[in-house]
């Protein structure tokens, strides 16, 4: 139902092709020792769909924390090329984070929760409640404002999580594994609410997941990790004239990608050490 | 849908049938107690047992009345002893536990010291302190809040360094300062602790404030309800004593049900503890 608009894939030539988020031979040694990433190069552009895959414990989090400024890197720089920078060198309100779990304050409302990115820039209540609903609306939870998360279900804690990351309006977004903790139907529900939101706000997102199947019907390209050191073993673009929903799921092309994007996960993984 | 209505059966109307559970709640607990009352009496009445070695619950009743005079003087001075006890304890435990979890250094520094002051048995400081302190008053004061004290403080600590670690992060990914952090995020996330701590401080004040008024009792001056019961004692007048005792007991169950409506107040929106089981 989701997904009856036409897909505005970006065209090669759209003005939202830009290198959004660059990240140049980061390495990432942790004070155990670990060094979870070693000399990995990403650059993603501006409207792309990036799954990021790989075996656990290659860096896929550490990797995503590090662009959204949680934790410095060790060696390496990370750029915003068209973002205006603060002075811890992040793109302000441009970066937003969806959990594995939901994260909400269980002391807060629904609204209350989508309302504290506003309300840590200042914005009153008032004049953040026309956004608030707006974005609630727009993940399906516009009658659920008053209710506090222990009454939600854990797929409509989870569309809270995704409202309070985008009521900021934020150009890149990033989910670690968001849905994992779900069920199949919810969490192909969702993948469609993800993917409508992506086209209808044109918002950049990397998404981490472990599923083959999620990664090939949700993304345009494909970043598989190696691991110990994380760095990036395959990436490459999944192209498809159809749309994505329903009945792309059962396409020849959905079937291609996933083959493609499973053969190089097992090789990534196959070519580990042990 | 219909169908399912129709087979529903809607719960019973009257006043005792929706309140039934809260009223034998309520009904129980206080049958049994003028069961033990009454059996008491029964038990004085035919022993007859003389006043000056166990008074019946009629005996203590007249002297509860005809000693009001005395004793609810005594009763305002540990209320006032143990409410003020109370209210510093919870500023000083969450003001310092903010304080502690600022770092880990100064938690080092200074959390040995708290558990000295806990561990040290408040009847062994309790004629210390009544030497340095200004008045007894005061001393008794002192005595109750480092008991409560520490009780708020160790569970606000545990509070503040219990905080969701992915909601640590989004709030430094939203920039927030530490003033923000602390107040939408670290504080409402530790009012369950805080709360726990307000109860068990809340009973330990009383205690102490009664303990403490015992050792001062030597030192002459006071006048709470705990000097009250060591005088009844010294005149032999027993009923008293036990007014006294009665008074003391129904302090303690008002502090205990203030605290605990309190914490039911903050928590029983969103909190499990406070949450009735629907399954
Ligand atoms: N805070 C930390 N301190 C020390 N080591 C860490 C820390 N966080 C992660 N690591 C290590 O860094 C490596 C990469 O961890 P990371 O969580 O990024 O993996 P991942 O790809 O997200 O794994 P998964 O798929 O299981 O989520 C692991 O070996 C992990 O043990
Ligand atoms: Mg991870």
């Amino acid at each position: 139902m989701s997904t009856s608009q036409a897909p505005l894939i970006p065209a090669p030539g759209d003005t939202r092709r830009r290198p959004l988020v660059v990240m140049r031979s980061v390495s990432k040694m942790f004070s155990s020792g670990t060094l979870a990433l070693s000399d990995m190069s990403l650059t993603v552009e501006g409207g792309e769909f990036v799954s990021l895959l790989g075996p656990s414990g290659c860096g896929k989090s550490t990797a995503l924390r590090i662009i959204a400024g949680l934790g410095d890197v060790s060696t390496g720089t990370i750029d915003w090329p068209s973002s205006r920078i603060n002075s811890k060198g992040l793109p302000e309100g441009d970066i937003s984070f969806v959990f594995q779990e939901p994260t909400l304050m269980p002391w807060q409302t629904v609204f209350g929760n989508v309302y504290l990115p506003l309300k840590l820039r200042g914005v009153s209540k008032s004049a953040a409640r026309e956004e608030i609903m707006n974005t609630l609306a727009t993940v399906g939870l516009a009658d659920f404002a008053d209710a506090y998360p222990r009454e939600l279900s854990g797929g409509m804690k989870m569309r809270v999580s995704i409202a309070r990351a985008l009521v900021t309006k934020p150009k890149l977004l990033l989910m670690d594994e968001p849905f994992a903790a779900l069920d199949e139907i919810t969490r192909q529900k969702l993948n469609d609410d993800v993917l409508r939101l992506w086209r209808e706000t044109g918002i950049t997102v990397i998404f981490v997941t472990h599923s083959v199947f999620e990664s090939a019907y949700l993304s345009n390209r494909i970043v598989v990790m190696k691991a110990r050191p994380g760095r990036v073993h395959a990436d490459f673009p999944l192209k498809t004239s159809m749309s994505r929903d329903a009945h792309y799921r059962t396409s020849e092309d959905y079937r291609q990608a996933c083959e493609k994007v499973s053969n190089m996960l097992i090789d990534a993984i196959g070519g580990e050490e042990h | 849908m219909s169908d399912h209505a129709s087979a529903f059966v809607p719960p019973k109307t009257g006043f005792f049938a929706r309140n039934r559970d809260t009223l034998l709640r309520t009904l129980i607990p206080i049958c049994v107690v003028i069961f033990l009352v009454l059996l008491w009496q029964f038990i004085i009445t035919v022993n007859s047992i003389p006043q000056y070695i166990l008074p019946g619950p009629l005996a203590v009743a007249n002297s509860l009345y005809n000693d009001w005079g005395t004793l609810s003087p005594a009763l305002w001075v540990t209320t006032q002893i143990t409410m003020q006890a109370l209210a510093l304890a919870l500023i000083g435990g969450v003001g310092i536990a903010i304080f502690l979890v600022q770092s880990k250094w100064i938690e080092t520094a200074f959390y040995p010291i708290t558990v000295i002051l806990q561990v040290t048995p408040i009847v062994a400081i309790a004629p210390l302190i009544l030497i340095y302190a200004p008045t007894t008053q005061v001393a008794l004061l002192i005595c109750a809040f480092l008991v409560a004290f520490f009780p708020i403080l160790s569970n606000m600590v545990q509070g503040l360094k219990s905080v969701d670690h992915n909601l640590l992060n989004l709030y430094d990914l939203y920039g927030a300062s530490r003033w923000q952090t602390l107040l939408y995020l670290k504080l409402p996330s530790s009012l369950p602790y805080f709360m726990t701590g307000l109860r068990i401080g809340g009973g330990l004040a009383l205690i102490a404030a009664v303990v403490a008024e015992f050792a001062a009792g030597s030192a002459g001056a006071g006048s709470g309800l705990a000097f009250r019961l060591l005088e009844s004692q010294y005149r032999l007048n027993i009923p008293r004593l036990f007014a006294a005792l009665v008074l003391l007991s129904l302090l303690g169950v008002v502090i205990f049900a203030i605290t605990s409506f309190i914490s039911w107040f903050f928590l029983h929106r969103w909190h499990e503890s406070s949450l009735k089981r629907e399954n």
